[in-house]
């Protein structure tokens, strides 16, 4: 076999590969760019970005855990407005690929204000609207595991923007299809499943929970089943692109995340511990794909259904 | 910053709970002491972020407290152990703010482990005809560690234990007290002592190194993000060390 096409089609976005790091792991570049040069990735989601600036959670922010770690950041970041003027001109200098901005908040009115702001970000190629995160509470309200409020997310941000719409959506929930489906209906264009999953950890000695917000989100190797689980779901129920995310530490875990159903895959916590873990991947891809038989890495995506 | 291979040469005995570890490798990217490494080990997902305590061209020297697992293979380590080593991350401390004209106001503070970033700084401080008092703390004698290596830079070494077993009875911030003149410090230690440290009047200036737990440790997770006059900063990246005027403390 000769060369691997590893190029996909995002809901009509084409990336030149299928590796993308995900928010909150990779800020918005300004570190990675300068351990390796940022054009090898197949695009990059940005750090959760909110209406307004947010300070975040108390110190400790951070636990570690079997094959995995604790986060409760509580989506810090500047808010949009600087996000815009400050960071929007330094990806265009580090990054010439298809940005994906993250969108957090608090009611709909809010994600759909961030989101207008970014109609004339042309760099932003799609927009992941973030229902799911576990460290933040929205007035005891969590978009991410009621059907009704993720949709009404989806809607408002629809009514608001022609980029592809992907929503983030939480695995702490008895079924995200429903979930899914309820975006569906709403006009989002695809999913990128999934976020943390919600634990905690305590102190022996302290006898105090590790983390200042009690909770955090687990990530790392340790939900890549989960994840892949619910990858394989959602590609069931519905039939829109899905960006796996969870665990991916490896090219052979990406392939086995397009295998369960997803068109991208985003890698997480393996840049914390190996900040040059999606160049890896991205290097590996093409003899894995090799070894699995495909020339064209997109022809993995869902092969593992039942056709 | 960069990623590269460390092998461990020697572990030396410090205390019951510390060890000396000598590695080789290229040191280039540290620059200032202060610094610190995250080192990645099998079997733990995050690397363990530790402070430079010495470095030359090719060797680095740590001090491991044992604290967990992490730390205990760490200070396990046999001859020949190779690491995969991120390194010189952060900023280090600023040699520049201290004047060769007042050489006699700077005092080092270290409590405990937080005493390994100060050596570095005290050789690097005797170069530029500087030599600092050290005021060292431990819980009790047999935690007392690196006196001898702290006397061979010159420095005069004041001692404090929390049981009186060596030096003198009570902590560090006591021992900065007794030496009013010597108002500029460089302090490394346990988040408490930081504070109390930072609440002494007779401190002028100075140059506080914090730790916290990080997730990546080289700024992009946020998650060693703390407040901080102007607004929050990363320990990792704008930090380790902060100057005094910077400092608030969370409630």
């Amino acid at each position: 076999m000769g060369t691997v096409d590893l190029s996909v089609t995002l809901a009509g976005v084409a990336l030149k590969n299928p590796i993308i790091p995900a928010s909150g792991t990779f800020g918005y570049g300004r570190e990675y760019a300068e351990l390796f040069d940022l054009n090898v990735l197949g695009a990059f989601s940005w750090k959760g970005t909110t209406a307004a600036p947010r300070d975040g959670n108390p110190q400790p922010r951070i636990a570690e855990t079997p094959c995995g770690m604790l986060n409760a950041i509580g989506l810090q970041n500047p808010g949009i407005d600087a996000i815009i003027r400050e960071e929007v001109p330094n990806i265009a200098r580090i990054f010439q690929g298809p940005v994906i901005a993250n969108v957090g908040g608090f009611t709909p009115m809010e994600y759909a204000e961030t989101c207008r702001k970014l109609e004339e970000v042309e760099q932003c190629a799609i927009l992941e609207i973030n229902v799911s995160c576990p460290n933040v509470h929205a007035g005891g309200r969590n978009f991410g595991s009621d059907a009704g409020a993720a949709a009404e997310v989806a809607a408002a941000v629809r009514r608001v923007t022609r980029k592809p719409v992907f929503m983030k959506l939480s695995p702490n929930v008895a079924d995200i299809t429903e979930i899914a489906r309820a975006c569906a209906d709403a006009g989002a264009d695809g999913f990128c499943l999934i976020n943390t999953l919600l634990g905690m950890r305590v102190d022996l000695k302290t006898r105090r929970p590790v983390l200042a917000n009690r909770t955090g989100g687990l990530s790392g190797p340790a939900v890549f089943p989960v994840a892949l689980r619910m990858v394989w779901d959602v590609y069931e129920a519905v039939k829109l692109p899905i960006i796996g995310c969870g665990g991916v530490s490896s090219a052979e875990d990406a392939a086995e995340m397009m295998l369960a159903g997803a068109t991208a895959v985003e890698i997480g916590a393996a840049n914390l511990r190996d900040p040059y873990a999606c160049k890896r991947i991205i290097e590996d891809l093409p003899g894995v794909c090799r070894r699995l038989g495909v020339d064209r890495i997109s022809d993995l995506t869902g092969a593992a259904h039942d056709q | 910053m960069k990623s590269s291979l460390f092998t461990a040469e020697r572990v030396r005995a410090l205390t019951t709970d510390t060890v000396e570890l000598t590695l080789a490798g290229d040191t280039s990217e540290i620059a200032a002491p202060g610094q610190f490494v995250n080192i990645a080990l099998p079997g733990h997902f995050l690397r363990r972020p530790v402070s430079v305590c010495d470095w030359t061209a090719d060797r680095l020297v740590l001090l491991i407290r044992v604290v967990g697992a992490g730390t205990r293979e760490l200070a396990q380590s046999e001859p020949g152990a190779a690491f995969d080593i991120l390194g010189g991350l952060g900023n280090g401390f600023d040699l520049s703010a201290v004047s060769e004209s007042v050489p006699d106001n700077v005092i080092l503070a270290g409590g405990g482990i937080g005493i390994a970033p100060l050596y570095g700084l005290a050789k690097a401080l005797a170069r530029q005809g500087v030599t600092p008092v050290a005021a060292l703390g431990f819980r009790n004698r047999a935690d007392a560690f690196y006196l001898d290596e702290f006397r061979a830079v010159g420095c005069e070494t004041l001692i404090a234990t929390e049981d009186g077993s060596l030096g003198e009875r009570g902590l560090v911030t006591d021992l900065l007290r007794e030496h009013p003149s010597r108002n500029y410090v460089f302090c490394c230690g346990p988040l408490p002592m930081l504070r109390a440290v930072h609440g002494l009047p007779h401190l002028t200036g100075g140059q506080y190194s914090f730790e916290a737990r990080m997730g990546c440790g080289f700024g992009a997770c946020m998650g060693c993000s703390m407040p901080f006059r102007d607004g929050r900063k990363r320990v990792c990246k704008e930090g380790p060390v902060f100057f005094r005027e910077e400092i608030v403390w969370e409630q």
